[in-house]
């Protein structure tokens, strides 16, 4: 490893737990229209300094145009023409935001059933849920079946703003009621943790600034509760085995090849005993390394080569994982879908199929079920519609090395591929929901 | 790059070099998984190429391809789409660059589409930012490349911050920001169909002050206009633009001295510099930490047109 260039900028993140990426953290927003969602994501912005004057500038010229009495922070969101024109959430638009105890990568994410797909590009990669409920209407319907899609794509933290409290009088009642909604739906869908805070986005009240006007709340602010959330909910439910999906084989000169990738679910290390998946081959890892040289471990997120003892014929698609601990090679899958094609879904169809790095054609087998979001079952179906999400069955024409989505968000993913017109229509997670579906009477 | 975990006499395993393991920050985690997406481009694609300006962006590019790819050659030729209207300093720099990684080095020439009419020339004071678009996607159906890798930003601009890491273009080099593909998990998926092209954004999650503390971290050389020094500029629209062959100064418009240094670099007519007595990258940090107007607000003319400039000229093909 090249010594300190003298550039320790990160440096140790008070607060920040030792999970991996925990320097980093991830956010999806998620609420309806109108419960001021914008608005607290630009006082967020705003009351952490994070917009510049001439941000402010263009946003009094947007608030005056629109006709605003004032300067609109929810302005600072919606970026497409015809987002602001039509006041909704396309797609999703990503912010950035820094504190001296952490970076975060905020993904605000649009929450009408139409733009589900892109709802769950911004959920697919979170660790936390931002939710904005407006105190005086309650949970919604659209925030419910959002905060459902976060929770099946594995995001198992919950911050939820309880906004709008000036308009109740910060009355306590008010809050403890929406409070008992949000936590009721946060024990249903199987969150680890749920923060929830009573704030007025408007005025700014408990989001950076501590707010006075609630003296019987004595909890977190909403940007305390994001310093303190665990980083790294990629691999919750896994056992802390490492996967190196293949992406690339570098040959050296003078013989020898290393296999670069990206680490996942756990931490790789130089004489680790290893298989080659699917082939079956084993192994021993000789070196981890990067450009900057060799590492003594690899944590899971960062790209490394990686060396083994034996030629073996290792390409594009394998997965490296300890012998003690690989996961399944399938060629039949069971897994949760959501479907973004225009065309229902139903047996017989023929797709590819991206999973880690390997391309793959891939037959359905069966529509097995669909699942309702409200309240939350699986249903006989024999076909799924656009933004539906239910269970396959698939058949794949290369063996697979997977593992349970809910073991490792990296190994349990995939999406499935239109062969004619390459468009991605549909997120697939390999095995059952995340969700506990309550059982039905 | 200092952090270590916990106490250094408790971590019983020494890394190769001595060392106890070290804790990635934040950087770090950045760079992973731009190295990322530039594998998974050169493997997915058939014919990638990436873009470079001669900026601090495809600076940042071109070191992550080495990170990626190193010892093997770039799995792509590196393209210039050059305006004519260049700082020298930025032309020096870019062939000194190539030179020492000894990878191809395409130019596609805005004059040449203007001399072949495939677009009008704006005059010599106009910007030929946008132009730009015309001149990219005749190389790129003239190469039959099916990906341009970009060093854009989210947190350059409103509609960019809409944007896919891996983002499809159609056949006419079109952008649809309002169906774009889903992007889930970090599959990207570089299929498209003969003629179409993807748009690949390694750095989209980097702020602009990530950019520079990495490039204060990797020691990764730039274009000396970067750097603070005494240049003569007009002001133009609120901006300081740097006298030259292209920006003339007009009756009424004083020249003046200054010293200052540019965030951004691009076409001489429309990017501006700022007034600035920042000379070491650790001054250049400084600087960004406490900036109180962003990159694109103090340096570039052709976004204060309207709040939908960026996604207007995106629709049409550009970087
Ligand atoms: N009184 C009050 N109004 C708010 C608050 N937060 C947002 N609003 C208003 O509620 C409306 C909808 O807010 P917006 O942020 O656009 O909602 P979004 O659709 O969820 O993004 C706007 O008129 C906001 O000014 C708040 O805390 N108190």
């Amino acid at each position: 490893m090249a010594p300190p260039t003298g550039a320790a900028t990160a440096g140790p993140l008070p607060g920040a737990g030792p999970g991996p990426g925990s320097a980093l953290l991830r956010l999806a927003t998620m609420g309806s229209v109108d419960d001021g969602k914008s608005t607290l994501i630009g006082r967020l912005l705003h009351d952490t300094k994070q917009l510049h004057e001439d941000q402010l500038d263009a946003l009094s010229r947007a608030s005056r145009r629109h006709g605003a009495p004032r300067v609109d922070l929810a302005f600072v969101t919606d970026g497409l023409r015809a987002e602001r024109e039509q006041g909704i959430t396309i797609d999703v638009a990503y912010r950035y935001a820094s504190t001296p105890k952490r970076a975060f990568v905020l993904a605000d994410c649009p929450g009408h059933v139409q733009y589900t797909r892109n709802m769950a590009t911004g959920a697919s990669t979170a660790d936390v849920a931002v939710m904005v409920v407006d105190v005086t209407a309650g949970l919604r319907e659209q925030t419910r079946r959002h905060a459902c899609l976060a929770a099946l794509l594995g995001v198992r933290h919950l911050v939820a703003a309880v906004n709008k409290m000036d308009l109740a009088g910060w009355n306590p009642a008010a809050y403890g009621a929406v409070e008992a909604e949000v936590r009721s739906l946060a024990l249903r869908l199987g969150m680890d943790g749920v923060t929830v805070v009573p704030v007025s986005a408007l005025h700014g009240d408990n989001v950076v600034r501590r707010s006075d006007r609630a003296p019987w709340y004595d909890g977190p602010t909403v940007l305390e509760a994001l310093e303190a959330a665990p980083a790294g909910a990629w691999a919750r439910d896994g056992t802390g085995a490492a996967r190196l999906p293949v992406q690339w084989v570098v040959r050296h000169r003078g013989g020898g090849r290393s296999y670069a990738g990206m680490v996942s679910g756990g931490t790789l290390r130089p004489g680790d005993a290893v298989v080659v998946l699917p082939g079956g081959r084993r192994s021993r890892i000789t070196s981890v390394e990067t450009y900057d040289g060799p590492l003594a471990e690899a944590p899971a997120s960062l790209s490394v080569t990686v060396r083994l003892e034996d030629e073996l014929d290792v390409s594009r698609g394998d997965l490296i994982a300890p012998v003690d601990d690989a996961p399944e090679v399938l060629r039949e899958l069971v897994a949760t879908v959501c479907w973004f094609g225009d065309a229902p879904l139903h047996a017989g169809s023929r797709y590819r199929l991206k999973h880690t790095t390997r391309l793959t054609p891939a037959l359905v087998g069966a529509v097995e079920s669909r699942l309702e979001l409200g309240p939350v079952d699986l249903v006989r179906a024999e076909e799924l519609r656009c933004n539906d999400i239910g269970v396959v069955r698939l058949t794949v024409g290369t063996p697979l090395a997977a593992d349970p989505y809910r073991a490792n968000r990296v190994t349990g993913s995939f999406v499935v591929i239109d062969e004619h017109t390459h468009a991605t229509v549909a997120a697939g997670m390999v095995g059952p929901p995340l969700l506990a579906p309550v059982p039905t009477a | 790059m200092t952090t270590i975990i916990g106490d250094p006499t408790e971590v019983g395993d020494l890394g190769p070099d001595g060392l106890p393991p070290r804790h990635p920050d934040h950087l770090d985690f950045l760079e992973a998984h731009a190295v990322f997406v530039l594998r998974e481009v050169a493997a997915e694609c058939e014919r990638p190429v990436l873009l470079f300006s001669g900026g601090k962006d495809s600076a940042v590019l071109l070191r992550l391809a080495e990170k990626a790819f190193r010892p093997g050659r770039f799995p792509f030729p590196v393209l210039h789409v050059d305006t004519g209207h260049n700082f020298d300093e930025v032309l020096e720099y870019r062939d000194k660059r190539m030179a020492a990684l000894g990878e191809e080095l395409l130019v596609a020439s805005v004059q040449e589409s203007i001399d072949r009419g495939r677009v009008a020339d704006p005059g010599p004071g106009g910007s030929r930012n946008r132009l730009q678009s015309t001149t990219l996607l005749d190389a790129v159906a003239a190469h039959g490349f099916d990906a341009c890798i970009g060093g854009a930003r989210r947190d350059e601009d409103k509609a960019r911050a809409k944007e896919r890491i891996l983002s499809f273009r159609d056949a006419f080099g079109q952008w649809d920001p309002r169906n774009q593909r889903p992007e889930l998990w970090h599959l990207y998926h570089g299929r498209v169909r003969p003629g179409e092209h993807l748009r690949a954004f390694p750095l989209s999650d980097w702020t602009e002050l990530d950019v520079w503390q990495y490039i204060r971290r990797e020691g990764i050389e730039l274009p000396t206009l970067y750097f603070a020094h005494r240049r003569r500029v007009v002001e133009r629209d609120g901006m300081l633009l740097a006298v030259s062959p292209w920006v003339v100064p007009g009756p009424g418009e004083e020249v003046v001295e200054e010293t200052v240094r540019f965030r951004t670099v691009g076409d001489a007519t429309c990017t501006g510099s700022v007034r600035s007595s920042a000379r070491t990258l650790d001054e250049i940090v400084a600087e960004v930490a406490t900036s109180r107007v962003s990159e694109r607000g103090a340096t570039r003319a052709d976004d204060r047109v309207s709040d939908a400039a960026m996604e207007d000229r995106k629709r049409e093909g550009y970087f």
